[in-house]
């Protein structure tokens, strides 16, 4: 009668609930500084962050990212300062979303969204213009017509810099800042890794993701379009806020 | 006589639609793992993202009896003819998808050991960009292959980028 004991096991998972993402149609949530596509964003009244300046190419360790930069037109200028970038193109089959080039930029013109949905069936396909690159002007990423987005994909494309980077701040070492972000304003800093306080206290969207996963995970699936971060919970840990 | 010397007609047309729909609906892949990309696709294989929704958990041991190679993670020089010796291997009709920057153009790895991209040696139907990429970033090039095999003419052959020019 040994086997079963094997079929008794079988019978019980048989009723239990599943844990596969049906993913074409659900989604799990992503942390809210995940490395996605690259985009390139604007200042509040339109002008482009970037100023042509190359750093963001000199510190790509996979060489993916071809910058020229050019004079601004006097009359009509596309960024504010001497220069800006001419052709900016990103090789996405040479990036490896490791953010050397987000660190590097000065102005914070390059910053990674959480765009991670799309393959090519052409390698020259795979290389992003800057037309392509460039955020709309509600400060969203385009929605380009071979990527698969879900809802919510299109938040928190703002980088987050260390102090360490050339525009953080001393004072908040060890806790991520986030840039501005046309038509969404800068975002509260997070408790950082090395903040003796998050030692205890997990980041929010750790929590989120926790709670999400528990609560729904085993379940159907996440909801679509289900963003893993609640803005509006202002005591969360890491807002700023002790 | 093949079938390439058919005419198309209705009855041709609807089995050639039904034998498009047989090969993407099980579509089994050859085991090329390689690196870092090969976890995630074991990872896509396994229980959280499933991919026997499509037909393609199989991760066939034996190249003779694998449809797709899914080349993951970066190609040396001295693997090449041994990536080259398993495709030649795999029965017709076969595709290949490129999984991950590595084995797409070489990566961050631009150096004399590691081969710029698996589409000198095989020809390549789809890149799957990431370093890794995720499951979900592979599901999404399977359903582009799927989306290629339905388009798709049923009797074309792949043919080399390097050997096209």
């Amino acid at each position: 009668m040994g086997y079963l004991k094997g079929f008794t096991i079988s019978g019980k998972q048989f009723f239990q609930k599943t844990v596969t993402t049906q993913y074409p149609e659900d989604k799990r949530p992503k942390p809210e500084r995940f490395h996605g596509r690259h985009v390139l964003n604007r200042y509040e009244d339109g002008m482009e962050k970037c100023i042509g300046c190359e750093l963001c190419a000199g510190a790509c360790p996979a060489r993916c990212i071809y910058v020229r930069g050019a004079d601004n037109p006097p009359d009509a200028p596309v960024s504010p300062g001497e220069r800006y970038g001419f052709v900016y193109e990103i090789n996405f089959l040479r990036c490896i979303h490791c953010d050397l080039c987000v660190e590097a930029c000065p102005t914070e013109a390059i910053t990674e969204s959480k765009l991670f949905e799309f393959s090519f069936t052409n390698r020259q396909d795979a290389i992003y213009t800057k037309a392509e690159l460039v955020v709309d002007d509600d400060g969203n990423p385009k929605h380009l017509p071979w990527e698969d987005w879900h809802e919510g994909d299109d938040e928190n494309t703002s980088g987050w810099v260390r102090a360490t980077a050339p525009s953080g701040v001393a004072a908040a070492e060890g806790r991520p800042l986030w840039s501005g972000e046309l038509g969404h304003g800068v975002r509260p800093a997070q408790l950082g890794q090395s903040d003796p306080l998050a030692a205890d206290v997990p980041a929010d969207f750790d929590i989120s993701i926790r709670e999400v996963k528990d609560a729904e995970m085993r379940g159907a699936g996440v909801a679509r379009g289900r963003s893993v971060r609640v803005d509006e919970g202002t005591d969360a840990p890491g807002d700023g806020g002790r | 006589m093949g079938l390439e010397d058919l005419n198309h007609n209705f009855l041709t047309g609807r089995l050639e639609d039904m034998v498009k729909w047989a090969r993407r609906s099980s579509m089994w892949p050859a085991t090329f793992g390689l690196a870092c990309c090969a976890i995630e696709m074991m990872s896509t294989g396994a229980a959280d993202f499933d991919l026997a929704r499509f037909g393609m958990e199989v991760f066939r041991a034996s190249p003779r009896q694998a449809d797709l190679m899914i080349v993951a993670g970066r190609v040396s020089q001295k693997m090449a003819p041994v990536l080259r010796n398993v495709y030649d291997q795999m029965m017709e009709p076969k595709w290949v998808i490129s999984m991950g920057v590595c084995a797409s153009t070489g990566g961050m790895f631009n150096n004399y050991a590691i081969v710029q991209g698996v589409d000198q040696i095989v020809p390549v139907d789809v890149y799957a960009p990431g370093c890794p990429p995720g499951p979900e970033t592979l599901i999404h090039a399977i359903v582009t292959l799927h989306e290629k095999v339905r388009r798709g003419e049923i009797t074309k052959r792949p043919v080399v980028a390097s050997e096209a020019s």
